[in-house]
């Protein structure tokens, strides 16, 4: 089968798994409906397997190939299809997405088993799967569009699975409303480029391209920042970051899959696929680069203090996505596309443990709460302590490899980008020190009343509420369920995450610089026409960069060690003397509220003054009851004519009969 | 005695019928009068029949007689059937088309 | 000529003066009796017009037995003598006016009419002009249609008088109903005792 066919598989499978699980789940009895889901991404993966093997056969230069199923819009001018673009960079990503998305689920049949709403998770979840390869595989900016939005729809459904909680409502809404800022941007920078190039499909544009726009011509620099905003909102970068420390309301496999995993990755996608827009309009780049440098900065920084699991890790996620765009942006498209990839393992698999230890916690989330679980939890702890590692950047781990060469490009490009580089070594001490925080403060030390019972085998059911509020709370559909899953008990989550720990630990096996380059040589089809082609650093830079990033991370999971395990009173004084710069960070920079006085009032309040002074006022009073009044005072007369008596009617008769008659003597003289 | 005496008298006894039926409140008394107007319309009918020389005229002022006749009939009816019901027998009282 | 032309006087005058009687007398029962006297003056001058099967037909249906009718209801209804001066204001006060504009009306149409047979008593016309012989034979020819349809009204007329008058079943007597303006509204159902 050719490469495109496997490719409208790919999208096929969730499709149908989505309509099949949400349809019938009546019919569907206990887990089937984990299963039939499951099912289906895993048939996209193998379809993607045979796509990926198809395009192989091809020719080198034949690997970009176009296939279009229905023309959508036709007019003049303007033409959009139904057309997927099968090239490496796709096939790449439809594997990470599938692949990672087969294990979620795999990891979801357990843990979301006795939550009432069990196949409305998985129909949603197979939406989301089928939104996402829809958007990667797209092959013109329509198509593009359309998966972009159905992630975001997906995304606020997931986050606000759990509808009752009103935590997760808003968290849900706020998530929705800085996507549609993204939508915006997005559909704006189409338009613009639609507007130079007049084309819509990617081949064309970009084809287009240098011939429609100079180097840094403001269109091209405009259309690339809007996009640039449509990338940042979905993918969380300052300062549309808000939205995802909120959306861990939703349950931990979501948090997995659309927050660490697939939807945050898609700005980073975008960049990479409208690479040669971004060459053409280095200053856009530039401030890609400038955003994801401070963007990686802020959250390590946060993400040090962060109190809340879950929150620690989307922080990180922030963090590490940020290494991607900048990565992208200084033209290391392999070393961020790797990335991509190898943070999606070791995420992924970090959040399916701290998803195993909150269950053992009964639903509590605190990290203040959490500790010694290392007996109680070896699975988990072994696999959580494998993707820290992965994530710190623990040499040879596949974080070392993707992460550090990211930084070794930056300082290679030289001028101002030394400087984005120095800070992304800072922020990987930083982000060696955390994960090491998040590891030694959950499952060292002593063992707290939780893990003391699991030790003896008995699960802890603690009181139902809400983790954020404590609010009370039923088992009821629309909130959690009544069990709790914990991975050593649990083969689904076990597979899932020893096949996420196993790759994150080989996964950097595809990038070893001078040793194998299959990783880059394998995306070159699509990023050759790069002018960054031949600027990449020779092995021994990278071999040094590298180095400089593993003993950063072994520098920073020392520190951790000290301060958490060998010397507490170290951390109180620290706490005492950098008392500032810790609630600095505690309080995420204080940007939400921020967001709240700037942005979130004033329309608040412009929205209360519609209602009464625009609405009720001017609308209802004086339009509307204008209206009434007029038509009132018009008719007032014909009205007085009806008086109900009938001398008036028989007068008036009488006088019109004499007025005809008049009329008809003038006539006739 | 020419045919435009007797229209001319026709006409006057038909203004005065209208006049009636303006002027009085009693609709047993503008019942009287819609009569007069009807027996007014007779009289041209005639006169104008016995000027064209053929009797259709004085045809059509017998149906006019039947149809008066029932007019009257229902009329008063209506008239006997307020009174039953106790409401004042004045037109200026009844206006309940008022709109 | 000369006698027909004084009868046409004569008639022409009772004529006015019934119709005058009855727009202008106050008691209703005095109005009815002038409107029979109008009636015959008018038979006469049908009489003159050579209408003579109409002639009778007005005095022996419309003065005999549609008067009767209506005398037999102002007996019943009774009629209280309205003041002289009516209490409707603007539209009674004018109403004689608008008549009078449209009697002047009418007779400029009729008198400066260029109608030339207007100004001649009529054509020459046979012995039984007006008979009842001819008007049967009329009505049984020519206007067959038209006879048939005024019977036909006659018919509704009958019914529709004694579903009018008759007496509604259920309802207490009116006249035993103290203070009642009137038990039964014609619009809506029966009113509650007290309003």
């Amino acid at each position: 089968m050719s490469p495109t066919a496997y490719g409208w598989l790919v999208l096929a499978f969730p499709l149908v798994g989505t309509l099949v699980v949400a349809l019938g789940w009546k019919a569907l009895p206990g887990r089937l409906p984990g299963w039939i889901a499951s099912a289906a991404i895993g048939l996209s993966f193998v379809a993607s397997l045979g796509m990926l093997v198809s395009l192989l056969d091809q020719p080198e230069e034949e690997r970009q190939l176009v296939s279009s199923a229905y023309t959508y819009l036709e007019t003049a001018g303007m033409s959009a299809d139904l057309s997927i673009l099968v090239d490496p960079l796709s096939v790449f990503m439809c594997l990470v997405v599938s692949g990672v998305s087969f294990l979620i689920h795999l990891y979801s049949i357990s843990y979301m088993t006795s939550d009432r709403g069990y196949s409305r998770f998985f129909a949603y979840l197979n939406f989301f799967v089928f939104s996402m390869l829809l958007l990667v595989l797209a092959g013109n900016f329509v198509l593009l569009i359309v998966g972009w939005a159905f992630v975001g729809a997906a995304s606020y459904l997931l986050i606000s699975f759990w509808y009752r909680r009103t935590t997760a409502t808003a968290a849900g809404i706020k998530a929705f409303v800085i996507n549609v800022i993204g939508d915006v941007g997005l559909v704006i920078g189409a338009f613009l480029l639609f507007d130079g190039t007049g084309a819509l499909d990617y081949v064309g544009v970009f084809e287009a391209a240098p011939d429609a726009f100079a180097t840094n011509d403001p269109q091209i620099v405009a259309a690339c920042l809007m996009i640039l905003v449509g990338a940042f909102a979905k993918s969380a970068q300052l300062p549309l970051h808000t939205w995802l420390p909120d959306a861990m309301e939703g349950p931990t496999p979501v948090s997995a899959l659309i927050h660490a995993a697939t939807m945050v990755t898609a700005g980073v996608y975008l960049i990479a696929r409208c690479h040669p827009l971004f060459e053409l309009a280095p200053a856009a780049a530039d401030v890609g680069a400038i955003i994801g440098t401070a963007t990686l900065l802020f959250a390590a920084t946060v993400a040090m203090a962060a109190t809340d699991l879950k929150r620690v890790i989307a922080y990180s996620t922030i963090s590490q996505i940020g290494y991607m765009v900048l990565g992208v942006s200084v033209a290391a498209y392999g070393a961020g596309l790797f990335h991509l990839m190898t943070h999606a393992f070791f995420k992924a698999l970090l959040f399916m443990g701290a998803g195993s230890v909150i269950g053992a916690m009964g639903g509590i989330q605190s990290l203040d709460r959490m500790g010694g679980f290392r007996k109680a939890m070896p699975f988990t702890f072994v696999t959580f302590t494998v993707g820290a590692l992965a994530l710190a950047g623990f040499p040879f781990f596949s974080g070392f490899f993707s992460k550090d060469e990211i930084l070794a490009y930056t300082l290679n490009r030289g001028g101002g980008y030394v400087v984005l580089g120095v800070v992304g070594y800072i922020a990987a001490l930083m982000t060696a020190f955390y994960a090491g925080r998040m590891v030694f403060r959950v499952f060292f030390g002593p063992p707290v009343s939780e893990a003391r019972e699991l030790e003896q085998g008995l699960l802890h059911h603690g009181e139902h509420a809400n983790p954020a509020t404590g609010e009370a709370e039923d088992t009821d559909v629309g909130f959690p369920g009544a069990e709790h899953h914990v991975a050593e008990r649990e083969w689904p989550m076990k597979a899932a995450m020893a096949a996420l720990a196993v790759l994150a630990v080989i996964g950097g096996v595809l990038g070893i610089p001078g040793v194998t380059d299959t990783f880059e040589r394998f995306l070159e089809p699509t990023f050759e026409d790069s002018r960054f082609h031949d600027t990449a650093p020779g092995d021994g830079a990278e071999w040094l960069g590298l180095a400089a990033g593993g003993v950063f991370a072994l520098i920073g999971l020392a520190a951790a060690y000290h301060y958490l395990l060998r010397d507490p009173e170290l951390r109180l004084v620290t706490r005492r003397r950098f008392g500032r710069l810790h609630t600095l960070f505690v309080n995420k920079w204080y940007f939400d509220e921020i967001f709240e006085a700037a942005v979130v009032r004033p329309v608040a309040a412009t929205g209360r003054f519609g209602r009464t002074v625009v609405e009720s006022t001017f609308v209802q009073g004086v339009i509307v009851g204008g209206t009434v009044g007029l038509v009132r005072a018009g008719t007032s007369f014909a009205r007085s004519i009806q008086t109900g008596e009938l001398r008036s009617y028989a007068a008036l008769l009488l006088v019109g009969v004499s007025g005809l008659v008049l009329y008809f003597l003038i006539v006739a003289s | 005695m020419d045919t435009s005496w007797f229209v001319v008298l026709s006409a006057f006894i038909f203004c005065i019928g209208a006049a009636g039926v303006l002027t009085r409140r009693s609709p047993l008394v503008i019942l009287l009068c819609l009569e007069l107007m009807l027996n007014a319309g007779n009289l041209a009918l005639i006169a104008f029949s016995r000027m064209a020389g053929n009797q259709d005229g004085q045809v059509f002022a017998l149906i006019v007689m039947v149809v008066a006749a029932c007019e009257v009939v229902i009329g008063l009816g209506i008239i006997v059937a307020m009174y039953r019901r106790r409401l004042p027998i004045d037109v200026d009282a009844m206006s309940e088309l008022r709109g | 000529m000369l006698f027909e032309q004084i009868l046409f006087f004569i008639a022409g005058l009772g004529a006015i003066g019934g119709a005058l009687g009855v727009v202008m007398l106050r008691n209703p029962f005095y109005s009815v009796l002038s409107l029979v006297g109008h009636l015959i003056a008018l038979a006469l001058l049908f009489l003159l017009l050579r209408a003579d099967f109409l002639a009778a037909a007005q005095v022996v249906v419309y003065a005999g037995a549609v008067m009767v009718l209506y005398v037999f209801v102002v007996a019943y209804v009774g009629g209280s003598d309205e003041p002289l001066r009516p209490e409707g204001g603007g539209v009674s006060a004018l109403g004689p006016l608008f008549a009078l504009a449209l009697f002047v009306e009418l007779t400029i149409a009729v008198v400066g009419s260029s109608l030339g047979a207007l100004d001649s008593p009529g054509r020459d016309i046979a012995a039984g002009f007006g008979s009842p012989g001819e008007i049967g034979k009329l009505l049984l020819t020519d206007f067959l249609v038209a006879f048939e349809a005024a019977s036909f009204l006659l018919l509704v007329a009958a019914v529709g008088a004694v579903v009018l008058a008759r007496k509604r079943r259920g309802l207490e007597d009116p006249e035993t109903a103290p203070g009642v303006m009137s038990a039964h509204d014609a619009i809506s159902g029966p009113k509650e005792a007290a309003r």
